[in-house]
């Protein structure tokens, strides 16, 4: 399976996706934000970072970058995406997910091991998960806090759209202690904290992130089936 | 891309060129602004043989710097190549950018750590941030890809108000440049002390891996090659970056000096390295040199110089953000976020494709000639001509006075050793908890949450263990393990043996870490050396360093002397940062800090003496600063490394963690809190200075370790063959038992903790900083 990771000028966290893809099993491909085709991928990661230096509102420039249009066409025919930190940020913008990521409510940049809650397995990211499962993985963002109106909060929960919520301790103030969402489709979603950082024993503080790269690869193979 | 401008309100009349100066040899100069002196004014008038224009003035003011041009610290620098004992790794050593360690016969290292001190007082947030940025673009120049940076800082005393406004700051300024740029923060140190309040130092290292057969270097080799300006464009941002701050003394006006300091870009920087590391695998630059401080001056004088041939320049091809700027300023801007690249003609066109694809302006702003003479024109006229070594090269050197300092007898008389101290067990639980919460030896979460650790997927380890460690090659895992430090109350006492202190506790780190030990660079924050007592610290710290280097068998590959450090008439205590670099074959076998397993065995290795003086607990229990620093013994450093090693290699080592402030105390808190695990000990009854003494003494040589129980005599036997001196001190406990010390005391984890960790939220959660 081929999966595609995008980088945009000022993308950080693209080698890391990569690496993360190869140790599932799967091959990784390259992309470049002004490159307006996929090369046939199975599937699309938008990697964490500060893309065109988020100056603006994070992500609202890599949003129009070329490669979007390829991506929102390929999410729309159900392609699994999935958008990381920066990545988040950048699907919110091109209203593949609804709310927005701001910065955090105590103001600073906060990396740490953080606990999460995976809410649902049915999106092709999470699948791999047991609804409910515990899991450790970096978080590291100065805009992180997911906000949203009552209505799409209420919406979200109601469709079993979260997909992991904070435990322990809120990081950044996020509504409903939320870590990443998913679209109604189930194969867009978006995530704050970084999966691909906990890979490997030896560079991570657990091998948690792993299953949201292998569970990508079922996905992909059930559908091929 | 090129940006071509007509000049706009150029007084062709005031355009002060190379004619005008021949004819004119009487005008007078405002050399002494400049910070030049009356005699180096009249040697430039020599090398010139006529008075130089506005934009040479400019050039020499700056390269005849102290931070430029070492003039002060030269003679002393010296020592480090004199006394440097042979390494068949240096690929590239001190003179260049950054040196360059061998690691495997394909990878190699680059490291270095330089200083933004006086910036980041007066604009904590971007001298730090750019701070970060210069280090990186030193370590691009290499030909290295920057894959991590530490940041040592010293900051003033943590209840002072002004304490919050720069650390906050500074924090936030690493953290926005570094994280911006994908870098991972591995390490660091922060340390409060009143004696700088006014001037803070903010150290920032930098790590750059290369393909040993990439490395970069700056000659400006090949006539009828160009010189290509790659970057951001020029402004007038940190002109006089170096003169006006670095190399004068500092005072209340330092407010009004903020122009001097520059503004970061980090995505910039980001491109610039993509960009950069593009056209050196492809082979594409003959030369590449960054631009810091001193600017393009320092960047076109250095290359052409250390090629021998001379430059032909167009200035008004320099892309402007400021039109309106006069040449002296194009050649003096500290702009960030910009390199000098020497490309052969055929390339080009490559070259500015690369730049293009990466959105970085370049410009092909002059070309290399054989005439050895550095000409810039504006506009077809000449507004400096000069043979480029006389920049670079040539400038000043001063062998300045020393003199011991006269109250040193004195200071060294006062010895921590007779204050009064601890007796009771009570006594010393509540004396372990005050120094476990203590500004300098509290939890640096609050600090270290606000960088990424993990960009990169490398980072093997990073604070609180003794080294961070980054994988080189996730095939062969193959890496290295770096460690600053620096105590500069060791160094007020004794600046020869604190300097070595430095050297060996940075050395212990990466050792018990698991790491060979191959490679040192240092920062150098000293007062004025017009003080002849700080040049006396200075010379002492250079030689004891020089020294140490050259008995551990670790050449010096670079550093940086930061002078000027002092709040009026009064310096800072001299601070020496030493960075030592090890290679780890494989980053697997690398030793934690932390006890985590109950049971596993508990000793002290390494010789414990009383040994109180500039320690912390003398500093934060007495305020008290006096008598002699430990005892250094290089020798028993070396042999405690290779034990650590020999037992690692054995499965004997559960973790080790390296005693330095605090002493056993706090190695002790630190190795239980690391994974939330108790401890039972018991201390020696012999103990030299009492329990009291064996628990706070700041001896060096020593680490604290764990083994797995019934490999406890199996490790002996390796002390014993290895002549360290080892003391068993009880067992790991269990999940968040308690630290208990058999009839002394006992302390809950939680509550040590606590104690531990709320010290720098509670004095700075308050407050933070952003960008305006």
């Amino acid at each position: 399976m081929r999966i595609g990771v995008v980088t945009f000028p000022g993308s950080l966290d693209d080698v890391d996706a990569a690496r993360a893809v190869r140790l599932a099993g799967g091959e990784a491909v390259s992309l470049w934000h002004a490159d307006d085709q996929l090369y046939g991928v199975d599937a699309i990661i938008l990697p964490g970072g500060f893309s065109y230096g988020d100056y603006l509102r994070c992500g609202a420039i890599a949003r129009f970058a070329p490669v979007m249009e390829s991506v929102m066409a390929a999410a729309a025919a159900g392609a699994p995406v999935l958008g990381i930190c920066n990545g988040f940020q950048v699907l919110c913008e091109a209203h593949l997910l609804p709310g927005a990521l701001t910065r955090n409510q105590h103001l600073h940049f906060r990396a740490r091991d953080q606990r999460l809650q995976v809410e649902t397995n049915r999106t092709a990211w999470t699948m791999g998960y047991t609804p409910g499962q515990e899991i450790v993985i970096p978080l590291k963002s100065g805009e992180g806090r997911y906000v949203a109106d009552t209505a799409t909060l209420d919406e979200l929960e109601r469709s079993g759209r979260v997909v992991a919520r904070y435990v322990d301790d809120n990081p950044n103030g996020s509504m409903r202690d939320i870590a990443a969402i998913c679209n109604e489709a189930g194969n867009v979603v978006g995530m704050m904290p970084h999966p691909e950082h906990a890979v490997d024993p030896l560079t991570g503080p657990s091998t948690d992130g792993l299953t949201v790269f292998t569970s990508v690869l079922k996905h992909l193979a059930g559908v091929a089936a | 891309m090129s940006v071509e401008l007509e000049p706009q309100g150029i007084e062709w009349d005031h355009l002060d060129t190379v004619a005008r100066a021949a004819e004119t040899p009487h005008q007078q100069q405002p050399y002494e602004e400049l910070g030049l002196r009356e005699d180096e004014y009249e040697r430039i008038r020599e090398v010139l043989g006529r008075r130089p224009t506005e934009s040479e003035l400019a050039m020499y003011s700056i390269m005849w710097s102290e931070h430029c041009s070492y003039k002060s610290s030269k003679v002393h620098l010296s020592k480090f190549q004199d006394l440097a004992p042979s390494s068949d790794r240096l690929l590239a050593g001190i003179g260049e950018n950054a040196g360059v360690v061998k690691i495997t016969d394909e990878l190699a290292v680059t490291f270095k750590v330089e200083s933004h001190n006086h910036p980041s007082f007066i604009e904590p947030y971007q001298g730090a941030a750019t701070g970060v940025g210069g280090i990186v673009r030193d370590i691009l120049a290499m030909g290295a890809r920057p894959v991590a940076v530490m940041d040592p800082l010293r900051v003033g005393a943590a209840d002072h108000p002004d304490t919050a406004r720069v650390l906050t700051g500074v924090v936030a300024g690493i953290g926005g440049y570094g994280n911006a740029l994908g870098l991972p923060n591995i390490g660091g140190e922060v340390v409060f002390d009143p004696c700088y309040q006014g001037n803070p130092l903010v150290n920032a290292l930098c790590l750059g891996v290369l393909p040993v057969d990439r490395l970069q270097n700056k000659a400006a080799t090949g006539p009828g090659n160009l010189v290509v300006l790659m970057g951001a464009l020029t402004g007038r941002d940190g002109i006089g970056g170096v003169s006006v701050l670095a190399s004068a003394g500092f005072d209340q006006e330092a407010a009004t000096q903020r122009p001097s300091v520059q503004v970061g870009d980090p995505f910039m920087e980001k491109l610039l390295i993509e960009a950069c590391l593009e056209l050196y695998e492809a082979g594409l630059v003959v030369g590449v040199q960054d631009l810091g401080g001193a600017g393009l001056t320092c960047a076109l004088s250095e290359t052409a110089a250390a090629a021998g041939t001379g430059m032909e320049i167009a200035l008004e091809r320099v892309p402007l953000r400021e039109p309106s700027m006069a040449p002296h300023e194009i050649l003096a801007s500290e702009s960030q976020e910009r390199m000098l690249l020497i490309v052969a003609p055929e390339h080009l066109e490559a070259v500015l494709a690369v730049a293009e694809k990466w959105g970085v302006p370049a410009t092909a702003i002059g070309t290399v000639t054989d005439t050895g003479i550095l000409r810039v024109t504006w506009h077809g006229h000449a507004v400096a001509e000069l043979p480029p070594s006389s920049l670079a090269d040539d400038g000043p050197v001063y062998a300045r006075p020393i003199r011991e300092p006269a109250d040193l007898p004195l200071l060294q008389a006062d010895r921590a050793e007779t204050l009064p101290r601890p007796t009771t067990g009570e006594q010393l639980r509540e004396t372990v908890l005050r120094l476990a919460a203590s500004p300098n030896l509290c939890d640096r979460t609050w600090i270290t949450e606000q960088f990424d650790r993990y960009v990169r997927g490398n980072t093997v380890a990073a604070m609180p263990e003794n080294a961070g460690v980054i994988r080189l090659d996730e095939r062969t895992r193959v890496g290295v393990a770096l460690s600053v430090d620096g105590n500069s109350r060791y160094t007020r006492l004794d600046p020869y043996t604190g300097a070595q202190l430095a050297l060996a506790e940075a050395y212990r780190n990466v050792a018990v870490s698991g790491a060979v030990p191959v490679a040192v660079t240092n920062c150098l924050n000293f007062g004025s050396p017009e003080d002849p007592h700080v040049m006396w610290q200075f010379a002492e710290a250079v030689r004891g360093l020089a020294e140490g280097c050259a008995q551990l068998g670790i050449p010096v590959t670079g550093g940086n002397v930061s002078f000027y450090n002092a709040t009026g008439p009064v310096a800072i205590n001299p601070t020496p940062i030493v960075g030592v670099l090890g290679v780890l074959e494989d980053v697997a076998t690398r030793i934690p800090m932390g006890f985590s397993h109950p049971g596993d065995v508990i000793i002290l290795v390494g010789e414990t003496r009383e040994e109180l003086s500039g320690s912390e607990w003398a500093w934060v229990t007495h305020g008290h600063l006096g008598g002699s620093p430990p005892a250094v013994d290089l020798a028993a450093e070396q042999r405690l490394a290779t034990l650590i090693r020999a037992a690692r290699d054995l499965d004997l080592l559960r973790s080790a963690h390296d005693l330095s402030e605090g002493g056993l105390a706090q190695a002790l808190v630190e190795a239980c809190l690391r994974h939330g695990y108790g401890a039972t000990v018991a201390l020696p009854e012999d103990a030299p200075g009492g329990p009291f003494g064996f628990l706070f003494s700041e001896s060096a040589g020593r680490a604290l370790v764990s083994v797995p129980l019934g490999r406890e005599k199996a490790f002996a036997a390796q002390c014993e063959e290895h002549q360290v001196p080892w003391t068993p001190l009880g067992v790991v406990a269990g999940a968040d038992a308690p630290l208990t010390v058999t009839g002394q005391f006992e302390i809950d984890l939680a509550e040590l903790r606590t104690a531990w960790s709320s010290t720098l939220p509670k004095l700075f959660d308050q407050l933070t900083a952003r960008p305006e």
